[in-house]
């Protein structure tokens, strides 16, 4: 699953034009996982900050 | 808001501006909504604009100027600076401009205009029927309307989440995005009359490095790489610390901007049935600079021209709205974008050796003109060995 590490997170965006699914919603200062999210990591790579992370399943 | 306008445009930025005062000054009722609770903060943006295309929509005012620039440097990766000087004055010599106060001049004369303007307001849905879209539900400090309009203005954008909800895959590949981090920094050595680019493998991989002065020893230094060189340990913000420890490792940060900017090629279709993508969100900021408030500003006040006939005459199809997509796109922007978008192709594929080569034949060259198309067609002249390089480009021209 993504985890969105709220205290790097610069909330710019960036992540969200990249994400095959339209699953991430930037509202405002707050970055949401809104849609189906496949865990693809392309948000994690683009993040100029390194605020995103796709965690294994426990 | 009124539960009906005209046109609503979705975002405040200069694209959704530029269309909302158009529109209203065009007789239209505008409804303008923007997310943040401020119109231009926080800042995405390295805020340089060339004179020329700045001044095709309004007269410089000190109040948004931060820096004149009348001369750039490149800095090749092997630390050789080559300087393009004033006298060779042409569209890319220019401003950097304070965008939280050049954003909220813009909206302020949409509102002057006519226009209604409200922040802190998300569009969180469109209003569809039968395929066409007629107005967006939104959303303010947890009041949500639905406000319905003949013609929607989507200019949400890097996130261009708007046009997505209504059907435009407005993804950006990987590849194609550059993730940005900018410190505005003070106390730091600068020309304050030039912007810097430096160039590089080990700067910034598929990007660049810039410092744009913003005043007396004051600059945004930023960086920009491609999403597929981003990784743990490499990602903007390495380089940018990396760059800064080295070369302004007194400086002060006063501000950390960050963001992303499209260097793919701009939608396929900018128009949908009552929708109309302008700026970022329609992917037209330049492939090569990364630049895009001039780009906002053309595609956002010619969409709002083209809305105003179509509303006239009744018919808000994508086939009437199309005057604005095949517009843009045989216009003098289109051509660069798509000459840009081949020119980039080619130099993101540059080792630092051919680079350094580049910049070195760049700096030998007599310019009339600073401009990169200048630059191109000069250095296919004087650089027997580039041709060969560059003759995929050379077409282009």
């Amino acid at each position: 699953m993504l985890v969105i590490r709220r205290e790097i997170c610069g909330y710019c965006g960036c992540c969200v034009s990249v994400c095959p699914r339209g699953a991430l919603e930037l509202i405002d200062a707050y970055l949401s996982v809104e849609g189906e999210c496949s865990s693809c990591g392309i948000c994690a790579r683009a993040c100029p900050l390194g605020a995103l992370e796709v965690a294994d399943e426990a | 808001m009124r539960p009906e306008y005209d046109l609503l445009v979705i975002g405040g930025g200069p694209g959704g501006a530029l269309a909302a005062s158009t529109a209203a000054e065009a007789g239209l009722s505008v409804g303008l909504v923007e997310k943040r609770p401020a119109i231009g903060v926080p800042i995405r943006c390295a805020e340089g604009v060339g004179r020329d295309l700045l001044e095709e929509f309004m007269d410089p005012d000190p109040a948004w100027i931060s820096a004149e620039i009348d001369r750039a440097v490149i800095v090749a990766p092997d630390g050789y600076r080559m300087s393009l000087e004033p006298s060779m004055a042409g569209s890319e010599v220019g401003y950097v401009i304070d965008r939280k106060r050049f954003d909220r001049e813009l909206v302020m004369r949409a509102g002057e205009a006519g226009a209604d303007i409200q922040v802190k307001t998300r569009a969180i849905l469109p209003i569809m029927e039968n395929g066409t879209v007629c107005g967006a539900r939104i959303e303010q400090n947890g009041h949500v309307q639905d406000v319905r309009a003949r013609v929607v203005v989507a200019a949400d954008g890097i996130e261009s989440k708007f046009s997505r909800w209504c059907g435009v895959d407005t993804t950006v590949p990987l590849a194609e995005i550059e993730t940005c981090v900018q410190y505005l920094m003070t106390g730091i050595d600068i020309d304050e009359a030039a912007t810097v680019f430096h160039l590089g493998n080990e700067i910034a991989p598929e990007g660049y490095v810039w410092v744009f002065p913003k005043g007396p020893r004051t600059a945004n230094v930023g960086i920009g790489i491609s999403g597929r060189k981003s990784r743990d340990g490499h990602r903007p913000i390495d380089y940018l610390n990396r760059f800064v420890r080295s070369n302004f490792p007194d400086g002060r940060v006063v501000e950390w901007i960050m963001g992303g900017v499209s260097v793919c090629p701009p939608l396929e279709k900018t128009v949908a049935d009552g929708l109309m993508i302008v700026g970022d969100a329609a992917r037209v900021s330049d492939p090569i600079t990364g630049g895009g408030i001039y780009n906002a500003m053309f595609t956002g006040r010619l969409a709002a021209q083209v809305a105003a006939d179509a509303i006239a005459k009744g018919d808000v199809s994508a086939g009437a709205l199309m005057p604005y997509d095949s517009g843009w796109r045989t216009s003098k922007l289109g051509s660069a974008l798509r000459r840009n978008y081949r020119i980039k192709e080619y130099f993101i594929r540059l080792t630092d050796e051919k680079l350094n080569r580049l910049v070195h034949s760049i700096s030998r060259l007599d310019l009339a003109k600073f401009s990169t198309l200048e630059i191109i067609k000069e250095l296919i002249r004087h650089d027997p060995g580039l041709l060969l390089e560059l003759k995929a480009i050379r077409e282009l021209l």
